[in-house]
């Protein structure tokens, strides 16, 4: 391609908001209930039921709101969405299109190509659909309300994002300060924070906007990043084909890398939305705004400083202990069990690490507990196993959390202080291993490394790997011990 | 005193001196719906077994000194899209036909609580969309005064049984005057309460911003006295509002000395029938007489309630009745390809034309493009209407006018005038759209032997202003029955069974229009059992409402 294009890119976000309750009803809106058992006549749509506004929604949506320099529609009210989808038991979605809670905020995002702020258009409240499932045998469906009316949060940003780039770093910001504030686990791949793309081309330089696609079924970060790329070259060949690009919904198979169209916007339902007449509006006085912002928790920023002060760790430890919540919750924890932020911190940053990223895991997928890594901590710390031992066992805590002081008794981890055994070992070795005790004794330093790991190894890992330095050294230089040793082991098998 | 001539309190006074016991009365009633239901049919369902095992219950209850309030032991009536757990309610739609609901109605609860024994479900205009209850997909509603007149609407069937003695009190919905016109049609006190006073919880909505839930009586004592006892302040419904003033029958003096009455003279105009217009300014005399401050006023804006009710309440229906699709409950249409077919075949069949013209022009009026013009301006309309009623309300403590500008007109005269129809509201609609109690007292019978009502309208939380005036009014008259209701006790009575005037249930009438019949719950209970399928509350359901 010849010519320039710049990508303009505005986001939808929805996120699941980590309420007990539903948006409208008493129901329970864990996960992984039996079909329809999280359910009443308020969220399946019974004639004659009304919804009641969950008051916890409002406070959620005001503490992200507030968390991303938004303004409040302190006078904010529900309006009604309506379709026909039997995923939706009123067939109307009740929504906010003319009053949302929340608007005009930004967040700041960095990317290599620098800082730089990304507007929020608003932020409204909304109730989710139930689930249709397919029954592949009986040519029916089948709708599981559990989920309908799970109270959810909008983001609507503004078109200000330009590379997949600035999408992923407004995204992790948004999910970051989302989890800080206890709002929602953002989630992507359990659905709890879904994002749908707004993407459209333009020349370089060019002022107006090109026409816009919205693309869905973004199920990760790395989804979108890959439904970017490919949706800004499929609309740059068409129009370099001299083609329009035609404003619609497409669905991203990210199997397939590629999307299809799903509806075009001559095809787009008129929702009819008007003020849901059994809902009051939501007056949110001062007071009540006053009192979210007092309550809003430590976020990223003030934890960074606060690690660097009151742990002593560096910039960059902090930066990546702090960069999820739950993360950050995990080294506190710990360090407050243990007392040795520096130790947690060291466990964190490169064991904790270097598992997540081989399981190709998120920080939030951590399940192990603060209580065993502490223990683990203090096994080192009372030199009860050695460091390559503790490695092993902090992979059990990671995959299994297994409790650390149990597993090393079961398994007979423990460290050997007991000497006589040591010696006895390494003597065996010695012994066995005549040529690299010659080698040693012609100058070749290097064997003795040699003789100190067949000795760790036949030890199965569980010396002071400096104390077996120590008796190779003497006992190569003294060479007496060997017959002694040998004789020794004699004496032990009769 | 025979017990069909008492009133709702006066037979709860009876039963609970253990002059008359709950099974008797119950059965009482019973016997005249055994009478007149053919004839009247004002019931969709009738619970005969479970209205009488209740009633031992209750009498049980009352003798044991658990149950001592005024309306214990006392058969009511209960429209039918009042939701009632176990028992069919359908609106009179063929698309609610099976329809059980998992749940009771709050205003139901609080009269069950009370100790009501609940006789069946009444007969309505379909989804309460109607002036003469002749849109039920079941078949009209006779006028008791003379069965070739409709009852009025939207609650023909519960205003047509209390006049018919089928019950001593029912409950109705008022959403532009669905109370007030049919009490004034049938000869019996209807009050529409102010919006907020009685749970919504469980009324199938129409024009939710619009709807409450009232009392329908012999007399205004009775009315006072049910509204006590439903009105109540409800989590379950935001719009309800805690009133700290619902003891209503503390109005009931005869004492209406000072009371500011307006009498609009924007009501009295063209189209008002002069029969009509004669009684209500004569009750309007006799209560000054009693003491009363008369004087006409310009109420202003009457012309733009109708539009604006119409297109504020269509709108709120055509979302309202979108749940009705097939996927849940209710019908089902059978041939069907496809979701959008499954969708479009149920409604169509499910609805009737009356529904299908405010669904439709209530989607018309929320439309993008139209929205600003029809609905938002008909908002616009009912704050200026409430703002002209606040007005009025500065200067009087009540307004009085008539209910509806006729009497009941014949059967089949409105519904092939829908717009006639539409504008026969005229005198009630206002009041739903400033959210006023508004309260029918009968004070006349015209020269066709059909009954005038009165309408007193109030300020908000003033119905204690309108109960004293139709209470003070009332004494100045004795209520009257409609003969068909009396003939058909007094041949019983000669009969000396009891049960002479009865017959079959759901016998045809000889013009044939007769479709419903009286259902059984047995019946409901049969067709909706193998029909709903989906989800129940208690998760043994399949676990899903198949498609």
């Amino acid at each position: 391609m010849s010519r320039q294009y710049e990508t303009v890119i505005g986001l939808e976000v929805h996120v699941e908001l980590a309420t007990k309750t539903k948006i409208f009803c008493g129901c329970s809106t864990a996960f992984g209930g039996a079909p329809n058992t999280h359910t009443c006549p308020v969220c399946t749509g019974m004639p004659g039921s009304l919804p009641v506004l969950n008051k916890q929604v409002v406070e959620y949506a005001l503490a992200v709101g507030l968390a991303t320099n938004c303004a409040v529609n302190q006078y904010c009210k529900f309006d009604r969405k309506n379709y026909f989808y039997p995923d939706n038991p009123q067939n109307y979605q009740i929504s906010q299109l003319y009053l949302p809670i929340c608007r005009d905020g930004w967040v700041e995002i960095e990317t290599a190509a620098g800082r730089k702020k990304v507007g929020i258009h608003e932020i409204h409240m909304e109730e989710d659909a139930g689930k249709l499932i397919h029954d592949e045998w009986d040519d029916c469906s089948l709708v599981d309300y559990n989920r309908s009316g799970v109270p959810l949060i909008e983001i609507v940003s503004e078109p200000d994002m330009r590379s997949s780039d600035e999408v992923i770093a407004y995204l992790e910001k948004l999910r970051l300060i989302i989890q800080y504030l206890g709002a929602s686990d953002c989630k992507l791949q359990e659905g709890s924070m879904r994002a749908d793309v707004n993407l459209s081309v333009r020349e370089a330089g060019a002022q107006e906007l090109g026409t816009r696609t919205e693309m869905k079924n973004l199920n990760s970060f790395k989804a979108i990043a890959r439904a970017i790329e490919g949706e800004r070259r499929r609309q740059i060949e068409r129009i370099e084909e001299g083609k329009k690009v035609i404003q619609e919904t497409r669905r991203w198979d990210d199997n397939k890398e590629s999307s299809y169209a799903m509806r075009s916007k001559e095809d787009a339902q008129d929702y009819r939305y008007f003020p849901d007449p059994d809902l009051t509006p939501v007056v949110i006085s001062d007071a009540w705004i006053q009192a979210i912002r007092e309550r809003q928790p430590e976020m990223r920023t003030e934890k960074l400083a606060r690690y660097q002060t009151e742990f002593q760790l560096p910039l960059y430890d902090a930066e990546i202990l702090t960069s999820s919540k739950h993360m950050a919750d995990v080294f506190e924890e710990t360090a407050a069990l243990c007392g040795k932020p520096k130790e947690v911190s060291n466990w964190l940053m490169v064991e904790a690490m270097r598992l997540l990223k081989e399981n190709e895991m998120d920080m939030e997928d951590m399940a192990f507990s603060p209580e065993n890594l502490a223990k683990l901590i203090g096994l080192v710390d009372q030199n009860a196993i050695n460091r390559t031992v503790a490695k092993t066992v902090f992979e059990e805590i990671f995959a299994h959390d297994v409790d650390p002081e149990k597993y090393v008794e079961e398994k007979g981890l423990r460290i050997v202080s007991d000497e006589g055994a040591l010696r006895r070992t390494v003597g065996e070795i010695l012994a066995a291993n005549p040529q690299s005790v010659a080698d040693y004794h012609n100058g070749k330093a290097k064997a003795m490394g040699f003789l100190v790991g067949q000795t760790m190894r036949a030890m199965k890992g569980k010396a002071d790997p400096s104390k077996v330095n120590q008796i190779v050294k003497e006992l190569l230089t003294s060479g007496s011990d060997l017959r002694y040793s040998t004789e020794k082991m004699k004496e032990d098998k009769e | 005193m025979k017990i069909w001539e008492m009133t709702a309190l006066e037979l709860g006074r009876k039963i609970k001196s253990g002059e008359i016991g709950v099974a008797e009365a119950a059965k009482a009633s019973l016997e005249q719906i055994g009478a007149l239901e053919p004839e009247i049919h004002a019931y969709v369902t009738v619970d005969e077994d479970n209205a009488l095992k209740k009633a031992a219950e209750i009498q049980k209850r009352i003798d044991s000194g658990e149950l001592t309030g005024p309306l214990a032991g006392v058969p009511a009536a209960v429209k039918d899209n009042l939701c009632t757990e176990g028992l069919l309610t359908t609106c009179s739609s063929k698309i609610l036909y099976n329809f059980v609901p998992t749940y009771t109605a709050e205003a139901v609860r609080n009269l069950e609580k009370a100790g009501a024994v609940i006789l069946g479900k009444t007969n309505m205009d379909e989804f309460a969309m109607g002036s003469t209850t002749e849109t039920s997909a079941f078949g009209a509603t006779r006028n008791p005064w003379n069965p070739e007149h409709v009852p009025g609407g939207s609650s023909g069937g519960s205003c047509a049984a209390v006049a018919a003695g089928e019950c001593f009190y029912a409950l109705g919905s008022d959403t532009g005057g669905s109370i007030r016109q049919p009490s004034s049609f049938c000869g019996v006190t209807g009050i529409k309460p102010t919006y907020g006073t009685v749970s919504r919880y469980g009324l199938i909505a129409y024009g939710s911003s619009l709807d409450q839930i009232g009392p329908i009586a012999k007399n205004v004592s009775d009315c006072a006295a049910v509204l006590e006892t439903i009105a109540s302040y409800d989590k379950k419904d935001s719009t309800s509002i805690p009133r700290t003033d619902c003891d209503f029958t503390s109005a009931l003096t005869d004492d209406v000395q000072g009371l500011r009455i307006g009498i609009p003279r924007d009501y009295f105009g063209e189209g008002l029938d002069p029969e009509v217009k004669a009684a209500v300014l004569s009750a309007a005399k006799v209560l000054e007489e009693k003491g009363a401050v008369v004087e006409e006023f310009d109420l202003s804006l009457v012309e733009y309630a109708i539009p604006a009710y119409y297109v504020i309440a269509s709108a709120e229906a055509s979302s309202n009745l979108s749940r009705f699709d097939g996927v849940k409950y209710g019908l089902r249409a059978k041939d069907y390809e496809g979701l959008h077919s499954m969708y479009k075949k149920s409604r169509s069949e499910g609805f009737g034309p009356e529904v299908k013209r405010r669904i439709m022009l209530g989607s018309f009026v929320l439309s993008s493009g139209y929205y600003d013009a029809y609905y938002l301006k008909a908002l616009r309309t009912k704050a200026l209407i409430k703002k002209a009623f606040d007005k009025a309300f500065e200067r009087f403590d009540v307004i009085l006018g008539p209910a509806a500008p006729t009497t009941a007109p014949r059967l089949g005269e409105s519904l092939s005038d829908p717009l006639k129809m539409y504008l026969g509201d005229i005198y009630t609609v206002s009041v739903n759209l400033a959210g006023l109690p508004g309260m029918t007292v009968p004070c006349a019978v015209d020269s066709k032997g059909l009954p005038i009502g009165l309408q007193l309208i109030g300020d908000c939380f003033q119905e204690k202003k309108i109960i004293r005036a139709g209470y003070a009014f009332e004494q100045s008259r004795v209520y009257q029955e409609p003969e068909l209701a009396k003939n058909v006790r007094t041949a019983r009575d000669a009969a000396g069974d009891g049960m002479s005037g009865r017959r079959e249930p759901g016998a045809a009438r000889a013009d044939g229009t007769y479709m419903g019949g009286v259902y059984t719950p047995d019946k409901a209970a049969c067709i909706a059992s193998d029909k709903i399928t989906g989800y129940k509350a208690d998760g043994t359901g399949k676990g899903g409402a198949r498609l």
